[in-house]
């Protein structure tokens, strides 16, 4: 009877531990693409035609005029 | 191109709302949803602090993880997007982030009936055509593929929001933050603007000396 309960009581205790097994919640995700309606990447239409240096060098240039330091000296 | 990240300066900003004004303009968002606003911290009390709050495009963003219709997506530089045609407008990605970014047109209603959820875009559109008629009914103007910055930050007056490639924006801060070497009023506040401490310990002994003097007579 001991033994029973005590079988009984660790094999409780594993099935309790199992639930806490940890896996990723997030649906994995290929940057730019999902299931759903898909989007034109930011240098593929308009101005930059395609042009991905361009875009990125405008990009980075304007990112440059938010540091005064940099636009003063 | 990294990831695309938000950052504001709490030294610098000056709770002038501009940013929030801005991003209204911009995108012609409804009254009473507001992608951006200002949260201050102790308002009213001497040294409060304000930060610009928006939707932060999380690495790991926790309302792509919730939404039930997996109508979330990242574009190459980290910009966390969503396709409204797929959103039923459950509120759960806005229970589920830490910025209360997600934001519905029908305010706090029975479930089903908030509406499309709107947010902040990052200035990058959604997905329809670059540019197109349904792309700013939908989500807004697409600032980046016009190879400019979103609106908030750029029309910041202080420069307290910086956007922009993570390494850049960091780059911008660190080389602010040891220029100016201090945090609080010895940054930018009080003391730079009405005297530094030996100043004032100065006027102190001037004082004391008028005061000697007084007492002498």
């Amino acid at each position: 009877m001991k033994n029973a309960a005590f079988l009984l009581l660790t094999a409780a205790f594993a099935l309790g531990l199992s639930a806490c097994g940890e896996y990723s919640q997030v649906a994995n995700y290929k940057p730019g693409s999902y299931q759903g309606k898909s989007d034109t990447r930011p240098w593929e239409a308009g101005q930059f035609a395609g042009n991905k240096q361009a875009w990125e060098a405008a990009l980075a240039n304007r990112a440059q005029s938010q540091n005064e330091y940099k636009r003063t000296h | 191109m990294a990831r695309m990240k938000f950052l504001c300066d709490s030294e610098r900003c000056i709770e002038c709302n501009g940013c929030v004004t801005a991003c209204k303009n911009e995108h012609e968002v409804p009254w009473g949803v507001n992608r951006r606003r200002v949260v201050t911290v102790n308002d009213g009390v001497p040294g409060e602090k304000s930060i610009s709050v928006s939707c932060m495009h999380c690495s790991d963003a926790p309302c792509m993880a919730v939404c039930p219709t997996d109508c979330f997506y990242k574009t190459d530089e980290g910009v966390v997007l969503h396709n409204k045609d797929a959103c039923i407008g459950c509120g759960y990605c806005f229970f589920a982030c830490p910025f209360g970014a997600p934001q519905f047109p029908n305010g706090p209603a029975a479930f089903g009936a908030r509406g499309k959820m709107d947010k902040c875009t990052f200035c990058a559109g959604g997905p329809e055509e670059n540019g197109s008629k349904e792309e700013f009914e939908k989500y807004g103007r697409n600032r980046i593929s016009e190879g400019k910055l979103p609106a908030c930050a750029e029309m910041c007056s202080t420069k307290a929001l910086l956007a922009g490639d993570a390494t850049v924006v960091s780059d911008i801060f660190r080389d602010r933050a040891l220029r100016r070497g201090k945090a609080g009023d010895a940054a930018w506040g009080w003391t730079t603007a009405y005297g530094k401490p030996e100043q004032a310990q100065e006027r102190t002994q001037e004082r004391t000396r008028e005061q000697k003097q007084e007492g002498g007579k």
